[in-house]
Formats: structure tokens, sequence, C-alpha cells
């Protein structure tokens, strides 16, 4: 499992390196040549234009990180600051912070970007909104029981009768108590977002035509799944082994940091 | 419980406030996004009307609930005609779909992980693991047209998709529960094996009853308990895929109603899909909670 999981993210990380440094441009089109099969220049084949479906899953995945990489800032920040707030300073703050979060909770995460990617017009900033929306939910609720956890440890307190400060306490020693189980649970957000964002733009919701985006090549691929099949399990294989590898990263992570699940 | 029964009451109002709210999220003129920039002004003032938008939001607000409390969907702008009977017939594909979906994670998923803990590091449990591992990442974008490939065109078995024939449900239906199916698996293993050492089962053994008689008997009925929680959970994401699987298999459903909806700009029934399916997820969430207290003493203080 190891070796798989290195193999693929050597294999996509190599490819990324290649476009940085060498470029490529993914959109070029060969009208004879329309559905080749995968050979040994165009390794996973042709598409419906005559693209190639390896160098457009690149930029696919490109596309998918950019987006990816503002939604888990935003929302990771936000969470983490929401969660802090709400568990160490608990009170009233906090039952209604908690009373929010289990609001969100009871909407599932997908179909909340689907009805603000339905309001927002399809594009790169409104996708980030949708899948902002609701992804800051997991991130406060572990750093508020990550918060009371670390609040009550003896070296905090310690802290807190020399006389350091809130804003000390939580910069000095609750954040960085908070990072492990922070950088964990954002690995798995991450596989989870490549998904949601590729369902949305699936659907027709996220990123339009001319751009390359991993669930815009799986619903054109559907299309021709009958004569090229070659087209949709290419494309669905890449995607699942990204989300393969990320979760097994994270999985490693966990085991590596000892990080105990409530 | 009237706590957890006024949280429910809570997150409906919230849900609907949030669906209430899409019609004045929409930058811009909703009107003009709805119509097209080209519409004649007399269309946009007609419609304008119709959706109530030249009133005051408060007033639009307290229409919108007892019009809703009438059981009044409103009016589908494509089509002109009351939103209720499309919606009705969409449930009810949806409903048959995911009850489907979720006999089959069930009765499987409890069978498997049975299974898979009695003869736990056999190679039976290997290859269920390695199986549900599979399938746990496999999003439902691209299982789907795997198994269109693997059953309707390689072996022919069933139809690519529609609805036509009895047998068109079984593809979608596959598709939404292998999913589930994998992580009920697991789940069931996981408590089955903490199970397998306690004392309960332990003073089953010694009173001397059957091995099947212990396995239905005393570990099923422990193992029940906490799947309830996770069978509850994935009802969550069963309507999320429900929205991509009827996509994919054309199945007229509240998932592709939702798509087809939002494709045309009909935005009072994109409102009331969301209302639907948050709804049913809210309503879900409650009975696995009742269900949770009911089934375990332990909860109820």
């Amino acid at each position: 499992m190891k070796q798989i999981a290195l193999a693929i993210i050597l294999f996509w990380t190599c490819s990324l390196i290649y476009k940085i440094l060498i470029g490529f441009d993914s959109s070029i089109m060969e009208v004879d040549e329309i559905l080749v099969v995968p050979n040994l220049t165009y390794w996973f084949g042709k598409d419906d234009f005559g693209r190639d479906i390896y160098l457009r899953l690149v930029d696919g995945f490109i596309n998918s990180f950019q987006i990816i990489l503002c939604v888990t800032l935003i929302t990771s920040i936000s969470g983490i600051f929401i969660g802090v707030l709400s568990g160490y300073l608990g009170g009233r703050l906090d039952q209604v912070i908690k009373f929010v979060t289990t609001l969100f909770m009871s909407f599932p995460g997908i179909l909340l970007a689907i009805a603000f990617a339905a309001i927002l017009s399809p594009g790169k900033l409104n996708l980030i909104i949708a899948l902002s929306i609701g992804g800051w939910v997991g991130y406060a609720r572990l750093a508020r029981a990550q918060t009371l956890l670390v609040k009550e440890q003896d070296f905090v307190k310690a802290s807190q009768i020399m006389g350091s400060s809130k804003s000390r306490t939580v910069f000095r020693h609750i954040l960085p108590a908070l990072s492990t189980p922070m950088i964990v649970e954002a690995t798995y957000a991450v596989a989870g977002l490549i998904i949601a964002e590729a369902s949305l733009s699936f659907l027709g919701l996220g990123l339009q035509a001319p751009e390359a985006s991993l669930g815009g090549m799986m619903r054109d691929s559907v299309r021709y799944l009958l004569a090229s099949p070659h087209y949709a399990i290419f494309v669905g294989a890449s995607i699942m082994s990204m989300v393969f590898a990320i979760n097994f990263f994270g999985d490693f992570l966990h085991k590596f940091w000892g990080i105990k699940d409530d | 419980m009237l706590k957890l029964l006024l949280t429910s009451v809570c997150q409906i109002f919230g849900i609907f406030f949030i669906t209430f709210l899409i019609l004045h999220l929409i930058p811009g003129d909703p009107v003009l996004v709805m119509m097209g920039e080209s519409a004649s002004l007399a269309d946009q003032e007609k419609l304008r009307s119709e959706l109530g938008l030249d009133k005051s939001i408060v007033e639009q607000m307290t229409n919108a609930i007892s019009q809703l409390a009438q059981g009044n969907f409103g009016t589908s702008i494509l089509t002109n005609m009351p939103i209720k009977p499309q919606l009705f017939d969409a449930i009810n594909n949806t409903y048959a779909l995911a009850s489907l979906a979720l006999s089959i994670a069930i009765i499987f998923g409890f069978i498997g992980g049975i299974l898979a803990a009695k003869y736990q590091g056999s190679y039976i449990d290997r290859c269920i693991i390695n199986a549900s591992l599979f399938f746990i990442s496999i999003p439902h974008f691209f299982l789907g047209p795997l198994l269109i490939l693997m059953m309707s065109i390689y072996l022919g078995w069933l139809p690519v998709s529609g609805m036509e024939g009895k047998y068109a449900i079984i593809l979608p239906a596959l598709t939404l529960a292998l999913g589930m199916l994998a992580i009920i698996i697991k789940m069931t293993r996981n408590s089955m094996l903490e199970i397998i050492n306690s004392d309960v089962v332990r003073t089953a053994r010694a009173k001397g009853l059957g091995e099947l008689a212990i396995t239905l008997h005393h570990m099923f009925r422990l193992v029940l308990i906490p799947l309830i929680t996770i069978i509850g959970m994935q009802f969550g994401s069963l309507l999320s895929g429900a929205v991509i699987t009827e996509t994919l298999f054309s199945w007229d459903g509240l998932g592709k109603l939702l798509v087809t909806s939002i494709q045309t700009r009909d935005y009072p029934v994109t409102q009331a899909c969301i209302l639907i399916i948050a709804t049913s997820f809210v309503f879900i969430n409650f009975l696995t909670e009742v269900a949770y207290r009911f089934l375990d003493p332990r909860m109820r203080h």
C-alpha cells in the first residue's frame, strides 16, 4: 500500500514539476486524433477534441489545487479562530457557536456548496466561496475540543499563574498544541475537497468549458463511455488515485504524530 | 428529548431561511438573471409580481411561510405549473432509489462485517477489507461509469441509464450503495472485534450457547447500536450522492430535478428541492437520535 501511495504522489509531483519547469499547452487540438486510445506518445490517450488527456489532467489538478489551497486557508484559519475562541472563552459565546455548528452540521456540505454555486455564477472565485461556506465547521469543532483539552493541562495553568495574558496563552501554548491535529484534519479535508470540487464541476457548476477541470473532464468522458471507455477510466482513476494517496498520507501523519481520536 | 425536538425545529427554520434567502442573494436583479437581459419590461414586471419580489422582505417571508404551511411550493418559472406534483414524483423516485441502496448497504454490510470479524486475519477478512477500502475511496462519478462499463456494455445485463423496465434501478442503486456498504462493513467489523472479547460473549459461551446464537442474539444486538449512528450519518452522503448518481443515470429524482432547475435557472424549483432534501436530512438525524436513545438505555440519562 505504502509503495503504491508513494508512487502515485511521485508521479503527479513529477508531472507538476514538468509543467512548471518546461511547461506545455494542454489545449492543443488535433482533429485527426480524436479519442485516440492510450499509446506510448499519449499515455492516457486523447479526448473528444483531440487533446492529450494526461496533460489536461495535470492542468485540471493545478486548477483544482489552486481552488483547494484557497478554500483550505480560508476554512482552517476561520475555523481555528472560531473554535479556539469558543473553547477558550466558554460561556454564552460558546453556546452560540455550538448551536451554529450544529446547524451547519445538519446540512450536507456538498448540498450547501451546490446551493451557493447555483446562486453565484460559475467561476473560480465563486467556487472557492461555495466550498468554503460549510468547510470551517469541521476545523471549528476539532479546535474547540482540543482547546478544552489543552486548557486544563498543568503547563498552561502554570503559565497562567505566572501571569501570562490570554493572548500569550493562546499563541504560545494552545495554538502550537493544536497544530498537528489540524494538519491531519486539513489533509483529510483536501482529499474530500478534491471530490467535492470535481462533483460540482461534474454537475456543471464548477469551472467552465475551456478551462481544464477534473469534474468537467469526467462529465465529458461519460458521453463517450460506449465508444472510448479509456477517457472515463483514465480520468476517474487519476482522481481516485490522488484522493487515495492524500488519504493515505493523512493516515500516515495521524499515526506518526500519535494523535488520539475522540 | 424536548431539547432535541426544539433543535430540529430550529434547524428546519434555519434551512428555510437559507433557501428563502437564495432568491435574495442572487447578485443583481433575480428577475434579470432568470429571464435574461433581453426580456421586455412588461414581462419583467409580471415575473416580479408573480414572485412577490415587489413587496417588502418581511411580507415575502410571512407569505412564503403561510404558502408552505398550506403545502404550496409555488409555481415553476419554466413550465408555469405548480411545483408540487413534479416534486412529489421526484421524491417518490429518489425514495425508491435511496431505500434500495440503503437495504443493499445494510444487509451486505452486516454480513460482510460479521464474516470479516469472525474470520479475523484470514483470507476472507483480507479480501473484504481490501474491497471495502477500494469502495470507500471511489467517488460516485467514477463508480457509476465503471459499473455501466462492466454491467451494461461488457456483460450486457442491465440498461445503461433511464427509467424504463424494472431492472433500470439496479445500477444507480448499486452506485449509491457500494460506498456506504464499505463504511458499514468497516464499522461492523471494528465493533464486532471489540465485542468478541467482551464479558457478554464469554458468559454466553460459558452457558453453552451455539456459535450462531451468540453471533445473532448477543453480538449483533450490541453491534447495532453504534451502527445506527453511522447509518444516520451516512444518510447525508446518500442524498448528496443521489444528486450525482441521478444526473449520471438520468433517474428522475430530487437530485436530477435540483441540477436541472439550476441549469434552467428555475429558482422556485431549486428552492423547493433544497428545502425538501435538507428537511429530510434533519428528520433522519432526529430519528437516529431517538432510535439511539431507545435502543441503548445508557443514553437515556
